[in-house]
């Protein structure tokens, strides 16, 4: 029952969070200089005043700006993302077709950078002080510092142009008819080096978390209580230290995962990976305002959807939270 | 690599000539089938050629597409969906003939009623500069299915350099007349009479089109499938070449050192024609309506103090020569017979005092298309220094730069246009009067006034003989080199990087935006 409230709850807090977000959204948005009919009439190579009029009266931007911004918000209660007129589709259904590209990419990287950075970082716990924690710690300093473009065209450069072991760009080969397995190898082939980019920057900051909460647990006394009752080592540090030392990663895990669709954005540039990371980037660029406003509405979503699952998951890594 | 460039340069204009002088079957000896992978950069928003004009729909809709006339590397007219044409001694009256048996994608015959419908009704409407060419037309009527007549108000001296595809694309009266052109569903679905069929668009990844079976070029196209890649970073795309995964990189989609490396690959090779139509220019846009850019001496000075040898050489890679005035040399009546700007800084400092400049701190933006342009403008911006001229760079995107130059909101902003073989299209919007306009980057922006010089392009356009034209853009050229309404900087000469497995890409004066009909994979 208790659960039940709480959902409800925050359910209802995050739809409130969205409206303001999506109107603030239209208002940064529109303080931008340039709109979509400049770029247009710009990319054309020639305009004359007609043509940038009958633009801007298709695209409803002859309207006052309060205007704009209550049919904006009545579609939005609807659930209605509008139409993007540079690209002549449903704004939803162009977030749709790229969305699956996206969780495919951010998800892989969510879970290899979770399961990669624990490991490495219980491991750097356990063997403190010795070579494997020294190497663990460089090694994760190293792509924590690195920025992501850069590794990941060094990944294209070498592992497409020199070694030709993985496919450097693209979802999947294009015109190869593959079906079933044989696509989902190829897909898979495709992710391999985007989702690992996109997963190293947060591996390191997990491994490095893990290692310092697990270390901090470590001294605890709880610890020498149940080390001096004699539990197995492999236990303690399992049942006791690990599960204690999650939280923090938990809280940091959920951060990624709401804002993942924006981390993307850079991994799906260089690796031509069409998701909606890109969708958003170009339509930045091109003023496009409606698919603009509907992807960041649908990122905003993501993060609150993603708040709220973080609160869940508290209370089962740790029991003792109560939901309120 | 200057040899090499030379070969390369002479082979292609090789084929050029043969193209122009022999059907396109002989040529057919090519072999078939094969599939290409080309780039595109960035993903165009729609391709419908007669609603979206800008750079990468061209790219690909050139092959869908067709429009009356072509032209080769001289920018003559040859035949495309029209096969011939007379006009009256006045050249007031022109009627084509257009070639019977040609199809729409969807299996409709394709005749003058189209023509009429494209030029008088459809593009009247949504292409701002065919509406512009339009001005000089009466009316547009067709005789009999295959006969088309364009009757003119007055001589129209450019006339016959408006049937390019991209200028005036046929489009399907039977999908089109009576709906609302815009948002007509079928432009997800473009249907032309070109080589290939619009096939699929994977948005985001690729878009394919298909040999068209029952295109009216007997034996043509050769290949079976085009795939236009989209890969959105610059590095990326060089990587895919580089890789093989891609064969064929339009102009300005590798960053130009790059374009260099690549191109000494093995397997590999670069060429720049395919440009001469739409002879891209570039200069630095002068806010002619503020002290002390509304100071001719000023002006000059700026001529004098910058080095467009080595933008040319060092940001551009010699992919780009040093332009001399307003008109590029691939266009009619470019001259060179007027004042010469040749790189001077004492001179230009001394034109600076004269002109009574105090070291006012000038605005400049540079043009968001990459490293090259970023380059180009912190060699000009040094050059300017050197002169004693100081300049702020302004950092803008793409809209932003749009929003500025509408608005005239900038010092100096650097530019590239094209100018369409001829001086009445693609030169004189650019410095007459009833040009000043808000709200285009590609107008009189500088806001430079001179009636002298309305007058002469007023006179070139309507005048018909060659010879009276090429004395008044004479005199035109002249005028302007001596006032200096922007600084001109360099003519871009577009690298196509290409793998030497393919040939016969370049096949007239639009280059990869005309289709790809002739290309064959060895």
């Amino acid at each position: 029952m208790k659960r039940t409230q709480f959902m409800l709850t925050r359910v209802l807090q995050g739809l409130v969070a969205i409206l303001l977000i999506a109107t603030v959204n239209f208002m940064l948005v529109r303080a931008a200089p340039g709109d979509p009919v400049s770029v247009l009439a710009g990319e054309a190579g020639a305009s004359d005043p007609q043509f940038v009029a009958q633009l801007r009266a298709q695209f409803g931007l002859d309207q006052p700006i309060t205007t704009q911004l209550a049919t904006y918000i009545g579609k939005v209660v609807r659930l209605d993302l509008g139409f993007s007129y540079r690209q002549q589709q449903p704004v939803l259904k162009l977030i749709m077709d790229r969305l699956p590209a996206t969780l495919l990419l951010t998800g892989s990287a969510f879970a290899l950078s979770l399961l990669f950075g624990i490991t490495l970082g219980a491991l750097s716990a356990r063997r403190a002080g010795t070579w494997v924690d020294s190497s663990i710690t460089v090694v994760a300093l190293i792509f924590y510092a690195t920025p992501l473009y850069w590794l990941a065209l060094m990944a294209v450069l070498v592992f497409t142009v020199q070694l030709d072991w993985l496919p450097g760009f693209g979802f999947s080969t294009v015109g190869s008819g593959a079906t079933g397995l044989a696509l989902a190898w190829d897909v898979a082939q495709h992710l391999l080096m985007p989702a690992l980019t996109l997963a190293l920057f947060y591996m390191a900051v997990y491994a490095r978390m893990t290692r310092a909460a697990m270390l901090d647990v470590a001294q605890m006394d709880f610890i020498k209580t149940a080390r001096a009752k004699g539990v197995r080592p492999g236990r303690i540090l399992r049942a006791h230290v690990l599960r204690n030392a999650l939280l923090p990663v938990v809280t940091l895990a959920g951060i990624q995962a709401g804002g993942m669709i924006g981390g993307a954005v850079l991994t799906e540039t260089v690796f031509a990976w069409p998701g909606i990371g890109r969708l958003m980037f170009d339509a930045l660029l091109q003023r496009d305002y409606s698919l603009l406003l509907g992807a960041f509405l649908v990122t905003a979503a993501m993060a609150v959807l993603f708040n709220l699952i973080t609160d869940l998951v508290y209370t089962l890594v740790d029991p003792r939270i109560e939901l309120t | 690599m200057k040899r090499r460039n030379l070969i390369q340069m002479g082979a292609a204009a090789a084929t050029g000539l043969t193209l122009a002088g022999v059907p396109l079957h002989l040529l057919a000896a090519g072999k078939k089938g094969g599939v290409i992978n080309a780039v595109v950069q960035p993903e165009p928003p729609g391709l419908m050629m007669g609603i979206t004009q800008n750079a990468p729909t061209q790219l690909i809709a050139g092959n869908i597409y067709e429009g009356l006339l072509r032209y080769d590397e001289k920018i003559t007219p040859l035949p495309s969906l029209a096969t011939s044409w007379t006009s009256n001694k006045e050249g007031t009256l022109f009627t084509f003939k257009l070639k019977p048996g040609v199809l729409w994608h969807d299996g409709k015959p394709f005749t003058s009623a189209d023509v009429v419908f494209s030029a008088a009704v459809f593009l009247r409407k949504t292409h701002a500069r065919l509406r512009a060419n339009l001005a000089a037309i009466e009316s547009i009527k067709a005789i009999d299915p295959l006969t088309v007549e364009f009757k003119l108000k007055y001589p129209f001296g450019p006339f016959l350099g408006i049937f390019e595809v991209g200028s005036m694309p046929m489009v399907p009266k039977h999908i089109y007349e009576g709906t609302d052109f815009a948002t007509n569903p079928a432009n997800a679905t473009p249907i032309g009479t070109g080589p290939f069929k619009f096939k699929e668009w994977v948005k985001g990844s690729y878009i394919q089109l298909v040999a068209n079976d029952k295109y009216h070029v007997k034996d043509v196209p050769l290949v079976d499938s085009i795939y236009f890649h989209i890969i959105p970073d610059a590095a990326s795309r060089a990587a895919a070449f580089e890789s093989g995964k891609v064969d064929l990189v339009p102009g300005g989609a590798v960053e130009y050192f790059d374009v260099l490396r690549l191109s000494k690959l093995p397997g590999a090779a670069v060429t720049t024609k395919g440009w001469e139509f739409f002879a891209p220019h570039a200069w630095l846009w002068i806010n002619n309506r503020k002290a002390p850019m509304d100071n001719i001496k000023f002006r000059q000075a700026m001529m004098f103090a910058i080095d467009r040898e080595a933008i040319c050489k060092v940001a551009w890679q010699g992919f780009a020569k040093p332009a001399t005035g307003p008109f590029n040399s691939n266009i009619k009546f470019h001259s060179t017979d007027v004042a010469k700007y040749p790189r001077n800084v004492e001179t230009a400092k001394k034109l600076l005092a004269e002109a009574g400049y105090k070291g006012e701190t000038l605005r400049m933006l540079p043009l968001p298309y990459g490293e090259t342009w970023t380059r180009s403008a912190e060699i000009l911006r040094q050059n300017l220094a050197q002169a004693g001229v100081k300049i702020e760079m302004v950092a803008t995107d793409v809209a932003g730069w749009n929003q500025k130059l509408n608005e005239w909101d900038y010092d100096l902003a650097f530019t590239y246009v094209y100018q369409y073989g001829d001086p009445a299209l693609g030169v004189a919007r650019n410095y007459t009067t009833a040009n000043i306009a808000k709200g285009s980057p590609f107008n009189n922006v500088e806001g430079y006034s001179n009636p002298k010089i309305d007058a002469l392009f007023d006179a070139g356009a309507k005048e018909s003989d060659p010879e009276k034209r090429r004395a008044i853009y004479l005199q035109a050229q002249k005028i302007l080199l001596d006032e200096v309404p922007v600084a001109w900087l360099y003519e871009i000469n577009f690298p196509t990087l290409y793998r030497t497995k393919l040939s016969n890409i370049v096949s007239s004066a639009i280059g990869l935006n005309d289709s790809l009909s002739t290309a064959s994979i060895a």
